[in-house]
């Protein structure tokens, strides 16, 4: 008997009498029968040189998982393949060699073929491989596949938009701080900043841009050049000497107001550039991987207010996290729901609890008091609330591509 | 880690803890499933009839070296033998369902049973599952012996009746429970010179770890914490070290940051009549709550309370003291430990003994006096507290101290009238501070062999 086999065959006698159902994603563990090694929903799967030995040729459906082992000496790839043998159910790919790697995936009852490929090159070592009905719930059959270019269509289109909007506002935020109308151009921050806070992931994706628009004071190393949004926005809100490291404050010159503000119209462009350019794709994972990076934003920067650390208008940020974070789920949702309805229910409650505390506090139109004038126990209420969306939504990537 | 003869992993488990420790904790549970030499050590190890059940009525039952059966009639973490280290954490519920309450409660039970067995916190473990998704376990003790890892669960009065304001408004009965609030699950009353630090104090549950490993205790923590995301929030929590009593008589007396050793006649696991008459919660008092304040806390009979206290020591001039005064302030000698009326370590101390001048050789405002039995109405408590150091204080002294657990059946007759005694007389106190407060009933254990799915910690409570 292969021994993780028996490992998950031990693990659920060891919890079974005390807590069988009390974990939703056990995988579909049958402890009963410790003969067969695919009872349990776990598999092994040695993929060598000339052999992809799976440790069996069927399994009950539902949740599955294949142990993949590389024994051999170049890098391999194992596929779980339709009826056909063409369409993927799923794969998991560069396993180097000595490494194990785990394959999970939803299976419901047919035929199938095992491949593994190792040098990663020709159709695979193939053997079928059968699910047999055990009863278990697995969701409904969608075009997933359909499902998922509608989703990247409709996020691209959406970034596009606050990107369309960001432009706009940006070159407004410019003029009025070049031409020294501080108070019109402090009432522009925020709300502009908005829409580069609700995409913000997809300007991380293009490396420089981020830093070149985004960086904060404390995140300068030294001698490293400053530009961005928290340049001028220092230079807006004036920090006493106590909060600049004991020195007065130099307010920019003019022509240094001309340079930063043409900086921050000039990256802005570049990012407007790359997001219409007609090859910029952003896929499933990274809209459900964006979702997460936003809250990791808002649970690392924004509730502790260091994001805007002069202005302390960091609820504007959070809540354009959140917006883009939902966005993201928004779009993925008929993907999700298909493949964990449990964990969308879980998001939509926990969304709907942190937007409702959010606007307690304000909206993006109305305006949000400054992030120092927040009591201790409202930014305790928020952090909690920011933790309980983080959680589900970390699974929210793995469901996406367990459906793709 | 220690090596006295009392920890989960005797020497007679030796060589099979030596053979697992080169494999993962996933490795491991496959050998444990057969292993008979596990089961031997149990027994070993055993002192509980909880323990002798479940070996008997389930073959799966707990029985990896160093580990403690999670289920039994009492909750593991009270009689066990005091583990090195400690990480305590209390945590607000930030739901007001009583489902999601029921649903945490449940989830923290599945998991504790698994991370006592030595197992991961979900099924994955660390390091497999999907790729795509974080590992359903933080992964810090995939390569570490369970430890002899403990986790027992506490309800605060606040989940109870909420958390009256400061005006005196009364807090809110979120969950429905308010005519299950035990009678003695009080708020306790404020001590002469308490300098609580209201994030230090209460909670509406309390989760404590203990292990032979820290990291394995915080794993504990961390990964419950995870759990309760979206249901209850950390409000503070406490690490511990250097046990400062001991619960079992095969453990040696330990000493606290004073230097002194601590809980030397504290209760102990080998003591079932002092247990039941001092520790464990008995239906009687149930009917006896039920007739004084109308409430039915049938729930908790069979479990305790507990008092958690963070009692910063003022070490840097306590260091200064001489040792007549150290001694006579806590009324034993420093070194063995015996009462200044003379003895060893275990002699009773005679309260009436008196040397020159007919003062008393056990001081009447020493520590010993104060807290002895005979000073307090006869009752006792099971002592299960940890030295802590967390860092130091703006003023360049550790901010250091005793980490005060005590488990007792009812602490309005066996803690709050000694507590405030000490806190009035006790000379001692010139080098204390009480920073920290809490009072938390500890429900009785998951039976062994439960229905699945169904046991959680805390059960009756909700039915």
């Amino acid at each position: 008997m292969p021994r993780p086999a028996l490992t998950a065959a031990a693990l659920a006698v060891l919890v079974l009498p005390l807590a069988a159902g009390c974990v939703a994603n056990e995988p579909a563990a049958s402890a009963a029968d410790g003969t067969d090694g695919a009872s349990d929903g776990v598999l092994t799967v040695d993929s060598s040189a000339t052999d992809c030995a799976v440790s069996a040729t069927e399994a009950p459906s539902g949740t599955l998982t294949f142990s993949v082992t590389n024994s051999g000496d170049d890098i391999t790839e194992f596929y779980l393949l339709g009826e056909d043998g063409l369409r993927v159910i799923s794969e998991v790919e560069n396993i180097g060699p000595g490494l194990t790697r785990d394959l999970v995936v939803q299976a419901r009852p047919g035929s199938y073929f095992t491949a593994c490929k190792p040098g990663m090159v020709g159709d695979g070592i193939r053997a079928e491989f059968t699910v047999t009905d055990s009863g278990a719930e697995v969701g409904p059959t969608g075009d997933t596949a359909e499902q998922l270019a509608t989703a990247e269509a409709s996020y691209v289109a959406y970034v596009k938009d606050q990107v369309a909007s960001l432009v706009t506002g940006t070159q407004a935020f410019a003029d009025a701080y070049v031409a020294g109308d501080d108070e019109a151009a402090r009432q522009l921050y925020a709300p502009t900043r908005v829409h580069w806070e609700r995409v913000e992931p997809v300007a991380e994706s293009f490396g420089d841009l981020d830093p070149l628009l985004d960086l904060r004071e404390a995140d300068l190393e030294e001698g490293q050049a400053w530009s961005g949004w928290h340049y001028v926005e220092k230079d807006l809100w004036a920090p006493a000497p106590e909060d600049n490291g004991g020195v007065a404050y130099t307010p920019l010159t003019p022509e240094q107001r001309q340079a930063a503000a043409a900086d921050l119209v000039r990256y802005t462009q570049q990012l407007a550039d790359q997001v219409n350019a007609e090859d910029f794709t952003f896929e499933a994972f990274q809209i459900a991987n964006g979702a997460k990076e936003l809250l990791d934003e808002v649970a690392g920067g924004k509730v502790t207010g260091e994001e805007e650390i002069w202005s302390h208008t960091d609820l504007w940020d959070f809540e354009a996290n959140v917006d883009g974070a939902w966005v993201a789920v928004e779009v993925l949702r008929d993907v999700a729901e298909a493949e964990d309805a449990e964990l969308v229910a879980t998001l939509d409650e926990r969304f709907a609890a942190l937007r409702t505390l959010l606007a307690e506090q304000g909206s993006v139109d109305t305006g949000f008091p400054t992030y120092d004038a927040l009591a201790q126990d409202d930014i305790k209420a928020l952090a909690a609330a920011v933790d309980a969306v983080s959680e589900p939504l970390s699974q929210l990537t793995a469901t996406i591509t367990g459906a793709a | 880690m220690t090596t006295d003869d009392t920890t989960p992993s005797p020497d007679g488990a030796a060589p099979a803890e030596q053979a697992a420790r080169g494999l993962s904790r996933r490795g491991l549970l496959g050998l444990a499933g057969g292993g008979a030499a596990a089961l031997g050590l149990a027994a070993t190890a055993g002192f509980a009839g909880g323990r002798a059940q479940a070996a008997t009525s389930a073959p799966a039952a707990p029985a990896r070296p160093g580990t403690y059966a999670f289920t039994g009639e009492h909750q593991a973490g009270i009689v066990t033998p005091a583990q090195d280290r400690m990480h305590l954490a209390a945590f607000d519920l930030t739901t007001t369902s009583r489902e999601d309450l029921v649903e945490l409660l449940r989830t923290w039970t599945a998991m504790a049973a698994r991370l006592t067995q030595g197992l991961a916190a979900g099924p994955f473990g660390p390091a497999s599952g999907p790729y795509d998704a974080p590992p359903d376990d933080t992964g810090e003790v995939l390569d570490l012996p369970p430890a002899g890892l403990t986790i027992t669960f506490a309800f605060g009065r606040s989940l109870f009746v909420g958390t009256p304001a400061p005006d005196g408004t009364p807090g809110v009965d979120r969950f429905g429970l308010a005519d299950r609030l035990p009678a003695a699950l009080v708020e306790l009353p404020r001590f002469a010179q308490d300098a609580l630090e209201p994030q230090r104090c209460d909670g509406d549950l309390v989760v404590q770890a203990c292990a032979d490993d820290p990291q394995v205790a915080v794993h504990a923590i961390r990964n419950l914490s995870r759990a309760a995301f979206g249901t209850a929030t950390l409000r503070w929590s406490q690490l511990g070290y250097g046990r400062t009593s001991s619960t079992s008589t095969t453990q040696t007396t330990p000493r606290n940051l004073f230097g002194f050793k601590d809980g030397t006649a504290n209760l102990k696991a080998e003591d079932p009549e002092a247990l039941a008459e001092h520790v464990w919660v008995q239906a009687a008092d149930a009917e006896a709550g039920r007739a004084e304040t109308g409430a039915d806390s049938a729930w908790l009979t069979g479990g305790t309370y507990l008092v958690a206290r963070r009692i910063r020591m003022t070490i840097e001039t306590w260091d200064r003291t001489s040792l007549r005064e150290q001694e006579a302030l806590i009324g034993r000698t420093k070194g063995e430990g015996a009462p200044l009326s003379g003895g060893t370590e275990f002699s009773e101390p005679d309260l009436e003994a008196t040397g020159r001048g007919g003062l008393p050789l056990v001081a009447t405002d020493s520590h010993v006096r104060l807290a002895h039995p005979s000073t307090n109405g006869g009752v006792r408590m099971l002592r299960r507290g940890y030295n802590f150091t967390d860092g130091n204080d703006a003023l360049g002294r550790l901010d250091a101290g005793l980490f005060f657990l005590a488990f007792v059946r009812d602490p309005r007759t066996h803690y709050i009238p000694m507590q405030s005694t000490l806190s009035r007389q006790d000379a001692l106190m010139e080098y204390l501070r009480h920073t920290g407060s809490g009072l938390y009933a500890v429900p009785p254990g998951v039976p062994d062999g439960a229905e699945p799915g169904e046991a959680f910690v805390g059960q009756a409570l909700f039915t």
